[in-house]
């Protein structure tokens, strides 16, 4: 069964694959610049964020659902880590406005396939991978919870 | 050597003072001819947010690897890579990078397996430039392109397969440079890797626990000639005229390590086994020891 990819990250997918390898690095830095900061609410609240022990620096994820239904992710990562920002930065934007059902069925291979895997290695993938995989497990947590 | 060597008094001390430069160094010959700075990160959009006016990236994954093989770039795209960075082979080389220089000192022991014969680290790496205030700038460096000959890579003097570890095994001494807890077994990865991981837990029997950061100063630099003697001396009981084989995960802390007891120590004889525990640690019928002490070499 393949699941239609949600527009946002369909989107986000041809913009990189219609660059050359140097400008995806490019794109990948200007997501990395837009990763937002936390809401002022989720600030100096360590104790609700997961770490992501995948990722090769501390990055720490959050995800919340609210009563409508709909999934925020919020992530931070360090200012020396830009390529793991990025990653969070796509996810953040791919993510938003979708129902919990949405982002549960977002393929497990997306990060392989936005063409990065050249430009990036696709060791360093696997950052983004769990970072997907983290906040889908997150989001299956809270539906059940809900 | 085409660039003048760091005259600083700390160098002096160690076997191979022209292996390193200091930021003040770096700062005062920035720009002069024969010079080409370098940054290799772990992170492969750090050097895009900001890096050493005038100085190119080398990318330890898509530059010095081979995409499909596990094994470092050929000949051909080693010349290939360095002579679009506007490196030639008299070129003096200065590189640094992020986390305490580890891959700074991967892409050194890389150039060093093609022979590059002038390739120097940057004390202290980007962290210290940065702490020091000093300038950095997200301009593309236009570098012209030099003539990089195309020269084989010598796989016997600076490098060890696992075959020749396991003829090393209780001939030799052995430096593990992984945390307390990937050298007893308790993690098959390091904190934050676990994407590198192996199979089984534990170290190579008979090798020295000593983690790679020791080496390292709080500001990123190489401790002193003393404090380094003290740590692979007297600590792990190295002796001056020993072969030494440095090992880690994959091969990049251990590089850190091998940069240490080399062109700090003047060891003549180490060799970096960068195919490591990923390698070791999923292999048949190796031996391994788990736990805090190193274990004897089985009777073959």
């Amino acid at each position: 069964m393949t699941s239609a990819l949600p527009d946002a990250l369909a989107e986000i997918r041809d913009e990189f694959l219609a660059l050359g390898q140097q400008e995806r690095l490019q794109l990948l830095l200007e997501f990395s610049n837009e990763l937002p900061e936390l809401p002022e609410r989720y600030q100096g609240h360590p104790d609700l964020f997961e770490r992501v022990a995948e990722c090769q620096s501390p990055v720490f994820l959050f995800v919340e659902v609210d009563d409508a239904d709909v999934v925020h992710l919020f992530v931070t990562a360090p200012k020396e880590s830009p390529t793991t920002r990025g990653f969070a930065s796509i996810l953040v934007q791919g993510l938003a406005g979708l129902t919990s059902a949405e982002v549960l069925a977002v393929p497990d291979d997306y990060p392989q396939t936005i063409g990065l895997s050249q430009a990036v290695s696709p060791l360093r993938l696997r950052g983004m991978a769990a970072l997907l995989g983290r906040a889908k497990h997150q989001v299956g947590l809270k539906r059940r919870a809900a | 050597m085409s660039v003048a060597i760091d005259p600083s008094e700390k160098f002096a001390a160690y076997a191979h003072p022209e292996r390193l430069v200091s930021t003040e160094w770096l700062a005062e010959h920035l720009g002069e001819p024969g010079l080409v700075v370098v940054e290799s990160d772990e992170d492969v959009l750090l050097y895009e947010t900001g890096h050493i006016p005038g100085s190119v990236k080398i990318d330890w994954h898509t530059d010095l690897n081979d995409p499909v093989v596990r094994d470092y770039v050929s000949p051909e795209q080693f010349a290939a890579v360095l002579g679009s960075k506007g490196i030639a082979r008299d070129t003096t080389v200065v590189i640094y990078g992020d986390k305490n220089n580890w891959w700074a000192a991967y892409a050194l022991w890389v150039f060093t397996l093609f022979g590059h014969e002038d390739v120097r680290l940057l004390d202290g790496g980007r962290d210290k430039w940065i702490a020091e205030g000093r300038e950095l700038t997200t301009e593309a460096t236009a570098a012209a392109s030099a003539d990089y000959p195309v020269v084989a890579r010598d796989d016997s003097a600076v490098r060890a397969f696992k075959e020749d570890v396991l003829v090393h095994l209780g001939n030799g001494p052995l430096i593990d440079v992984r945390s307390a807890e990937e050298y007893s077994g308790e993690r098959t990865e390091i904190p934050g890797y676990p994407t590198e991981g192996a199979l089984r837990a534990g170290h190579i029997p008979s090798a020295a626990s000593v983690p790679w950061a020791k080496a390292a100063a709080p500001d990123a630099t190489f401790k002193t000639r003393d404090e380094l003697e003290a740590v692979y001396l007297d600590g792990a009981g190295l002796e001056a005229g020993d072969d030494v084989i440095a090992y880690c995960r994959i091969g990049e802390r251990s590089s850190h390590t091998w940069f240490v007891l080399t062109h700090l120590l003047g060891f003549e004889n180490v060799k970096n086994y960068d195919g490591s525990w990923t390698e070791w640690g999923s292999a048949v019928r190796v031996p391994i020891v788990q736990g805090a002490e190193p274990g004897a070499v089985p009777a073959r």
